[in-house]
């Protein structure tokens, strides 16, 4: 058979069409979860149960993407965040996370809150294979990509800070004789054995060991047999509402030993403030975001974007609540994440991108502090500053410290 | 006591055992997922069937079920954890201590009635999270990080899901203890216990052993719970005190008295509706929100309050009573 020239000129221009779309689709790579439209965000966090205070997160995080949907998404694509509610009841996230991944069909989850309801999907998430980026928690084993490949924590964990505050403690306090005020459970016993390591030999130097309960109405109790065991340091591993009673409890009763506050309390409206400022001047603590109800950074650039962002998407809501901020940061290094995967959005770039940040900054993160993540380092923040509450805000002391998880 | 008919529960036993191997024809109608779902509603009949020998058959009120659960949950995850037990030996094991722990918790119960025992049972439920952090457990339990077990495999290399054989091995265990708890009423020892329940002074006239019978009743549905609380374990593959908060037993209650205190029917009917209304709660809620407009931001606890509320409204003895008394109702007009 004979070919013609216009018969030829006709195939090869065809064909050079197809391959050039071919080519072009090829560009484009979605795994489920993904289109040219959209982008799904699986999450989970308590909006109701005794856990639900943590529940603003998962709403700075709806509006946060509202809004971003609003300016138009991320490359063209529209975020479809999927938030259920857990209860954190760890039976309950296997449930949600469940449906979410084989109902909803999420790309990848997102700031899942909580360490007992992490831990509980952490196996099935890294079977399945579903990025599950920046869970909300501290705990220490969120940064273990040789295990668990598709797994990434976000924020500085309590163990490294933990130890942090007892190297402090060990360089500056001569003769230290150190209490502890601890919540009875994971959140307070990484702290503790963080502080513990950090001791080392010295660990003997903890003369007093208290506990307490959620459930506890207060603290005063505690801080009377701290007083009694003659410590000279104290180590205040509570959150909020317990760090504030012991700072006060401990004014009240004339024990004035060096004070190491968790990062978790270092809020000046719900904690010093209440702690009263007479009380709570010259405690230490680290720190990594900036506080919004710390004067300090009313000028700086990201805080006031921040505030008129919140004004504008959350109205109402209550800007002196730190976990805003958590919200907000965290939300962005998602996005951040996203748009460098560019049009390929499969699990694999996901978390490929999400293990390639090299001093990224994020907005309202203390000057200094960026993220850097590779292949073999999960953990997104590992520096945090020390700060010491002066007058009726933080003054950061020293350098920023960084810190190789154990 | 309105009892289904024979028929009628083979055909659901029936459906039960061919709807999961439609799988491959529906597979978004079947899926793993739901097969999930539809095993927790099973693990949740079970436990509220445990409350109902005790509440609804023996008159003795608990809010400490989930105490129980907790126990079986542990035990099976310790025995699987530690000493490698095949996953299905654990039941045993859980409903075994489970019954001693429920027995012996039944001796002080003895002296104690209605909203006194109600309390010393919530204190149990409050007690046991604390327990299982407790530092000279900690060793064994994993304290507040729990303990991370693995899913169970099919048996005999049978070509099933992880999830289909999940579903099918709660399902023979439910189907298990439904028949054992259907006889054990329909004996001697079931008409004592609810003689009990109805009249505890003549029950004792009568020549009855109270205590005995309401200390092995308390065992007894300690031990079902028990067992339903290893079959989560295993469903959900990971234990922690988290899990066995004080709202669990609640959950159980609700699901009791929604199902129809009193009726072993009742108690499947509470678990699956539990389970249900709890999961479409919030996406109730953000329908009324987002889809019908309505400027109510209610949370998805509200939305199960007022279903809640209508459903005691309209159907006081619970779904098996409402629907059994609406059958005689329309029988009798036809």
């Amino acid at each position: 058979m004979k070919t013609n020239r216009r018969g030829f000129i006709g195939g090869v221009s065809a064909a050079a069409i197809i391959s050039s779309s071919n080519f072009a689709f090829g560009q484009k790579k979605y795994d489920e979860g993904a289109s040219d439209t959209e982008i799904k965000i699986g999450h989970c966090c308590p909006y109701s149960g005794p856990a639900s205070a943590y529940g603003v997160i998962g709403k700075g995080h709806q509006a946060f993407f509202k809004a971003l949907n609003d300016a138009g998404g991320i490359n063209g694509r529209k975020i479809n965040f999927i938030t259920l509610d857990d209860g954190y009841s760890p039976p309950k996230t296997v449930e949600v996370v469940r449906q979410l991944v084989e109902q909803e069909k999420v790309l990848c989850l997102f700031n899942t809150l909580g360490t007992p309801t992490n831990t509980a999907i952490h196996k099935y998430v890294n079977q399945k294979k579903i990025p599950h980026l920046y869970v909300s928690t501290g705990a220490s084993k969120w940064g273990d990509p040789k295990h668990f490949p598709w797994t990434m924590g976000y924020q500085p964990d309590y163990h490294t800070e933990g130890a942090i505050y007892a190297k402090h403690v060990l360089a500056t306090v001569k003769d230290a004789k150190i209490g502890v005020l601890m919540q009875n459970d994971d959140y307070g016993k990484d702290y503790w054995d963080g502080f513990k390591e950090g001791l080392g030999k010295e660990a003997n130097r903890v003369v007093k060991h208290v506990t307490y309960e959620v459930t506890d109405p207060t603290v005063d109790s505690q801080i009377i047999q701290l007083k009694d065991s003659g410590a000279n340091v104290f180590f205040n591993i509570a959150t909020p509402k317990f760090a504030a009673q012991a700072i006060r409890k401990a004014g009240e009763i004339g024990w004035k030993p060096a004070q190491y506050l968790n990062n978790v309390s270092a809020s000046v409206a719900s904690v010093m403030k209440p702690a009263g400022f007479d009380n709570s001047q010259g405690v230490i603590t680290a720190s990594y975001l900036k506080d919004p109800t710390d004067k300090q950074w009313d000028d700086a650039a990201d805080m006031k974007s921040w505030r008129a962002w919140m004004a504008k998407n959350m109205p109402g809501a209550n800007t002196g609540d730190a976990n805003y901020v958590f919200a907000y940061s965290v939300a962005s290094l998602m996005v951040e994440t996203l748009k460098r995967c560019g049009d390929n959005l499969t699990r694999e770039n996901v978390m490929k991108q999400a293990a390639g940040f090299q001093k990224l900054q994020l907005p309202l993160l203390l000057p200094g502090i960026t993220i850097n993540t590779s292949a073999t380092d999960y953990y997104p923040i590992q520096a945090v500053q020390l700060s010491r509450f002066k007058g009726e805000t933080w003054e950061l002391f020293g350098d920023v410290m960084h810190a190789e998880s154990s | 006591m309105p009892a289904f008919s024979r028929k009628w529960v083979m055909a659901l036993v029936v459906l039960a055992i061919v709807v999961p191997l439609l799988q491959p024809l529906f597979p978004d109608l079947v899926s793993d997922y739901r097969l999930f779902l539809v095993s927790t509603m099973i693990i949740a009949a079970i436990a509220v069937l445990g409350l109902n020998l005790l509440t609804g058959f023996n008159g003795q009120i608990s809010l400490g079920h989930s105490a129980f659960y907790a126990v079986g949950a542990y035990t099976a995850a310790i025995l699987m954890d530690r000493l490698d037990c095949p996953y299905w030996l654990t039941l045993p094991a859980a409903a075994i201590l489970s019954f001693i722990v429920g027995y012996l918790f039944g001796l002080p119960a003895l002296r104690l009635e209605g909203h006194y025992l109600a309390l010393a049972t919530f204190a149990l439920a409050l007690s046991v999270p604390q327990i299982l952090k407790y530092k000279w457990l900690e060793d064994l339990t994993g304290g507040v990080q729990g303990i991370v077990l693995s899913k169970p495999e099919p048996p005999f290399g049978l070509p099933l899901s992880e999830d289909q054989w999940l579903f099918y091995y709660c399902l023979i265990v439910m189907l298990i203890l439904y028949w054992a708890a259907a006889n054990l009423l329909n004996s001697r020892s079931g008409r004592a216990m609810m003689a009990i329940r109805d009249y505890h002074i003549a029950a004792d006239t009568m020549g009855i052993d109270t205590s005995l019978y309401k200390t092995v009743t308390f065992g007894i549905s300690a031990a079902y719970t028990g067992i339903a609380g290893a079959l989560s374990a295993s469903a959900v593959a990971f234990v922690a005190p988290d899990s066995f908060s004080f709202f669990l037993s609640i959950k159980f209650l609700i699901g009791l008295v929604v199902g129809g205190v009193g009726s072993l029917a009742g108690s499947v009917v509470g678990g699956i509706f539990y389970v249900l209304v709890d999961n479409s709660a919030q996406a109730l809620s953000t329908y009324i929100k987002s889809d019908l407009g309505l400027q109510f931001d209610l949370s998805a606890y509200t939305v199960f309050g007022i279903l809640l509320i209508v459903l005691m409204y309209l159907m006081p003895t619970g779904i098996v009573g409402g629907v059994y008394g609406m059958m005689r109702r329309l029988r009798r007009s036809s």
